[in-house]
């Protein structure tokens, strides 16, 4: 009986296979594994057809709340995907290659991640990308062993600002290490700059800022850079890509790594993953990246190819000493951000982060005209802002949700003294219609 | 071919827009916004999908090639599987973090218990944590874990080492490093796998963990993996398996029933799930009772009626690993795969992977060094010994592969192998496909002998041939200038 | 003046307290196309056979250890810009640091080049 179909042999061909080892049957072959440690039970489920398997999956998809209208980010965002993304990555000859080795049989997946790195330069304006990370968070997390092992110093600064995921993915990353991680309280949705100027001395590897951050606030981190530098550290940067249609680029602001998650480039949802994370520095950092990087060169015949290089950095030839462990990375999500990002192209990015932005601002004023209800932040935000509300948005969320409007994050959860905290999110995809609906709502839910 | 930054045009665009049904905003401060535009491509759509469509044509894949990459698993992948995962694209992760958002999403976090339940029941352990993201980031999640549960045993300090044998993936001495600890490196014995008597001298209560793959890189299984684990017990060491290996094995044998306590699964490998050209895999940990409470957060919960929870709030967690759940695409392809194939299904992917690979070692040992000659598992290394004798590496024999359409195998690793070449065929291979490679194999042997320098000149058939990967690390150009 | 070896390929030449230091003619070979290498910080102390820095190829990485205890006091510059001079010329243009060198009785445990050329016939 065949039970799994994707396995071809008929039994004359099985016979055939185990009489050219020599065996009598396929057990044979498990006799390296002693008797005694075979295994005793095997409880899975029996198998079903490929209909009745899409049938259950659709079902598994089902028991989720459809149709939400999403006001919320938190990391991860709701934005258009160009319809040609989810068909030139679905090209399988890109999906279902591995790692490219190979460099002559693999060119194609080595050119798209050399454009793919180019992409990531010019959006942040530094000189070297590397071919992904796994996501945002894990981003923030090899910047900042990036900076230790450049500075050889043992001490991380990090804005309370950032994503408490991030945060919580960085902590976890170092926790076995010998490395301090010191946070710095938000004020008022911002970077407490007094009081990091008063920890930055020379024992600090980096100072790890988000923009926008958390609560949605658009900082000019500039200036700050000159200080950190100033000490000899490191000024990291997470950033939100849609955004840098718009904003100053780590380049230009001074930061010498920048990161970020990189869902919103061509990524769906997909309740958290996959999506990818990038990381792009300065030259001079290029030795101490983690992870691939693809690079230019030459055949036989002087023509221009591309390959994986400064492999020597990497975990399967330096082992311990690697400048990471990552092995599989999130590529294929990467060349979706590519293609997503050569679909809006040039002019399309700076008029996507435009209608970001003023959908937000949009939403913003028709909120605040709402009795109670403030910005927390005077500063100014992208497409994200953080109201305070005259009750605990803990509870508004809730009752919220229940007519289908996901209204935003509130922060109690994540920082002391912000119950009444909501961060709300406008992507390009949520029409004035949804955003008047939601101040409605709203309304209601503040009147309960 | 040219880069799509070649193919621009200033002003010509590949998308347009939804129009904007509010009002302007006010611009931002000047000091806040970017001075220069970024430098994006500039294409029609038409222009943008035949660059990639022929891109895509420079790549050999799965699904145009046979690709018997040693310690990779380049098996098929079911269209379904596909199909199934976007199912779940519209749903933000966010919901379930909302208050009460876990009613929303009683699906997808059930799906993610499920595939815990299943993964647990595989390998033998008592509970998976869904939330590393590659196989190497399991390992890193699990050997926090590990420094996790001797930190709460009040041995931080003591415990500083984790051993490795030689012929491990170079991620386990990777991840383990990068969670603070320095590694132990045990050689390899005649038998093929880890010394046993040099591992009991490198055994003190100094280690912390012991990280193992089983079978080995070699493809073979350690007879002595019961009493290796017994003796890493004794010293209060705990035992990681690098489930890389894993579909040699599924129904067979259980990690956890030999003796390891901590695991990460490649669904990437085992599980059917395409591999992307580099990636997103998805790296699943799961863990023996001692290590459960220790286990990243938010973990999923099941109450008493059958709902799905998130616990967030313990202490003692080592924290979280990545933002949300997992690569949750990759894993709804995975459970899909596992319960499409369901019990018996799995147990024969192993069956046919192991007798594809013993079939291909059988076949080609009279025409290559076999270093390790006994049954194997899933893979077969050879040596290419032989044809060094006429000059002719490993590699020359891969690019000799490429020129006949195939993939080549994975060469130079093991590194306790001089000039590797590392076969895995997978088990959805069909008997007519391996007996061409086979043959292309034996001819590669032969030109060998009769002319090496044929083999030097490979590939000829390819968009490019041998590159100057010298040139490449020297300049660094890793980006677009132009 | 006389060069001395390590087991693990470097090659020491002392002159009034200062020791250069590089690696073997042998060693490069073996590495094959050198592509970077991670030269010590001036002033820095290292033990007899501590690692000293680290050389890549496009396919392998190494430690160099220091042949000698002492105190780096100059380094080699150039290889920065222009790694292939250690393929060139191992023994002399490719030299990465100068050592001041703490004990010259450490040179026992170092082979002499006769020593040297023998220890490679047995690898």
């Amino acid at each position: 009986m065949n039970d799994s179909h994707y396995c071809p042999h008929t039994p004359e061909e099985i016979a055939e296979m185990l009489s050219a080892i020599g065996v009598a049957d396929v057990e044979e072959l498990f006799a390296p594994i002693p008797a005694e440690l075979r295994a005793k039970t095997f409880n899975l489920p029996a198998g079903m057809s490929e209909f009745e398997t899409f049938s259950r999956m659709q079902a598994i998809a089902a028991d989720n709340t459809q149709g939400m209208t999403n006001f919320i980010g938190g990391g991860f965002y709701d934005h258009i995907i160009p319809a040609v993304v989810d068909h030139l990555s679905g090209r399988s000859e890109f999906y279902t290659a591995y790692t490219p080795y190979q460099p002559e049989c693999s060119q194609g997946t080595l050119q798209a991640l050399f454009e793919y790195q180019t992409a990531i330069c010019r959006l942040t304006g530094l000189d070297v990308s590397n071919a992904s990370l796994y996501d945002g968070g894990s981003a923030c997390a090899e910047a900042a062993m990036m900076a230790l092992r450049v500075t050889g110093r043992n001490k991380i600064v990090v804005d309370g600002c950032v994503s408490p995921f991030s945060r919580q993915v960085l902590k976890t990353y170092l926790f076995n290490l010998d490395v301090e991680v010191i946070e710095i309280a938000p004020q008022k949705g911002q970077l407490d700059r007094a009081a990091l100027a008063a920890l930055l001395d020379d024992s600090v590897a980096a100072v790890l800022v988000q923009n926008p951050n958390f609560f949605g606030t658009v900082e000019d981190f500039t200036a700050l850079a000159d200080q950190v530098h100033g000490v000899g550290a490191l000024l990291i940067g997470s950033v939100y890509p849609i955004a840098l249609g718009m904003l100053k680029s780590p380049g230009e602001v001074g930061i010498d790594i920048a990161v970020g998650d990189g869902q919103s480039l061509g990524n769906p949802l997909s309740f958290g993953g996959p999506s990818f994370g990038f990381i792009a520095a300065r030259k001079k950092l290029i030795r101490n990246m983690p992870g691939r990087i693809v690079g230019e060169t030459v055949d036989r015949n002087g023509k221009r190819g591309f390959v994986l290089t400064l492999q020597a950095r990497e975990q399967h030839i330096k082992r311990h000493k690697a400048t990471s462990n990552i092995c599989s990375n999130q590529g294929l999500c990467a060349l979706r951000g590519l293609i997503f990002l050569s679909s809006v192209g040039k002019e399309g990015l700076v008029n996507l982060a435009g209608l970001n932005r003023d959908k937000a601002e949009y939403a913003k004023a028709q909120l605040t005209a709402l009795p109670g209800v403030s910005v927390l932040q005077s500063a100014a935000t992208f497409n994200e802002f953080t109201l305070y509300l005259p009750k605990n948005a803990i509870a508004v969320v809730a009752l919220l949700l229940d007519k289908g409007i996901a209204a935003g994050v509130p922060l109690g959860d994540y920082y002391d003294g912000a119950e009444n905290c909501l961060v709300v999110t406008v992507t390009e995809k949520r029409t004035k219609k949804e955003i008047d609906l939601l101040v409605k709502e709203l309304e209601v839910a503040l009147c309960n | 071919m040219q880069l799509i930054y070649e193919l621009s045009v200033p002003g010509r665009r590949g998308l347009k827009l939804p129009a904007s049904d509010v009002p302007a905003a006010v611009a931002l401060p000047e000091a806040l916004l970017r001075k220069e535009q970024a430098d994006l491509a500039e294409v029609s759509e038409l222009d943008l999908v035949r660059h990639f469509t022929n891109l895509s044509r420079r790549n050999f894949s799965v699904d145009t090639n046979f690709y018997p990459l040693g310690s990779c698993t380049m098996k098929y992948n079911a269209k379904v599987l596909e199909n199934a995962a976007t199912l779940f694209a519209p749903f933000h992760p966010m919901t379930a973090l909302l208050p009460g958002g876990v009613d929303f999403c009683q699906g997808t976090l059930g799906m993610l218990y499920d595939l815990g339940q299943l993964l647990a029941d595989i390998t033998g352990m008592d509970e998976v944590t869904t939330q590393p993201l590659a196989g190497a980031h399991g390992e890193m999640t699990g050997i926090l874990l590990v420094s996790a549960y001797h930190a709460a045993r009040g041995n931080k300090a003591k415990k500083k080492y984790v051993v490795v044998p030689d012929s491990s993936h170079g991620t386990n001495p990777a991840s383990a490093a990068i969670a603070g600890y320095e590694i132990i490196t045990v050689p390899t014995a005649s038998y093929g796998d880890m010394d046993l008597e040099l591992f009991k001298a490198a055994m003190t209560d100094e280690v912390a963990a012991v990280m193992m793959t089983c079978p080995n890189t070699l493809g073979l299984f350690n007879p002595h993996i019961k009493e290796i684990s017994d003796i890493a017990h004794s010293h209060d060491a705990l035992m990681y398996y690098d489930g890389a290996n894993l579909n040699a094995i599924m129904g067979k044998v259980k990690p956890g029933d030999v003796g390891f306590d901590v695991i990460h699964v490649n669904l990437h490998k085992t599980f059917g799930t395409p591999h992307g050209g580099g990636g997103p895999g998805s790296g699943p940990v799961g863990v023996k009772k001692s290590l459960i409470p220790f286990l990243p957060q938010p973990r999923i919960v099941m109450d008493d009626d059958g709902k799905l929870l998130l616990e967030t709030t313990n202490k003692g967690s080592i924290g979280r690993t990545a933002n949300f759940f997992g690569n949750f695409g990759v894993m709804a392809k995975a459970y899909a795969y596992i319960i499409m194939l369901g019990r018996e299904g799995l147990i024969q992917v192993s069956e046919q992977a192991v007798l594809n690979a013993n079939y291909i070692k059988e076949k080609l040992k009279p025409y290559y060094d076999l270093p390790y000659d006994m049954t194997c598992m899933h893979e077969c290394v050879f040596s290419a010994s032989k044809q060094l004798e006429h000059g002719v590496h490993a590699i020359d024999i891969a690019k000799f592969l490429i020129d006949k359409g195939y993939h080549p195998p994975t060469v130079y690793f093991p590194m306790i192998v001089k000039e590797a070449i590392m076969i895995e065929p997978t088990e959805t291979e069909s008997k007519a496909a391996m007996d061409a490679f086979i043959a292309v194999m034996i001819e590669a042997a032969q030109t060998a002998i009769s002319n090496p320098q044929a083999l030097h000149d490979a590939p000829l058939t390819m968009p490019i041939s041998r590159l100057d990967e010298t040139k490449a690390a020297r300049e660094q150009n890793v980006c677009c200038s132009g | 003046m006389s060069m001395y070896f390590s087991k693990e390929h470097e090659w020491v030449r002392v002159e009034g307290g200062v020791g250069t230091v590089g690696i073997s003619d042998h060693a490069a070979h073996e590495l094959g196309d050198i592509t970077f290498v991670e030269l010590p910080k001036i002033g820095a102390v290292v033990k007899q056979f501590a690692v000293l820095g680290s050389i890549e190829s496009v396919k392998a990485a190494s430690d160099i250890f220091a042949p000698l205890s002492g105190k780096v006091v100059k380094v080699n510059d150039a290889l920065e810009l222009a790694p292939e001079a250690v393929n060139e010329s191992a023994e002399s243009a490719g030299w990465m640091a100068e050592i001041e060198i703490a004990d010259e009785a450490e040179l026992k445990n170092l082979m002499t080049q006769a020593q040297y050329d023998d220890y490679l016939k047995t690898l």
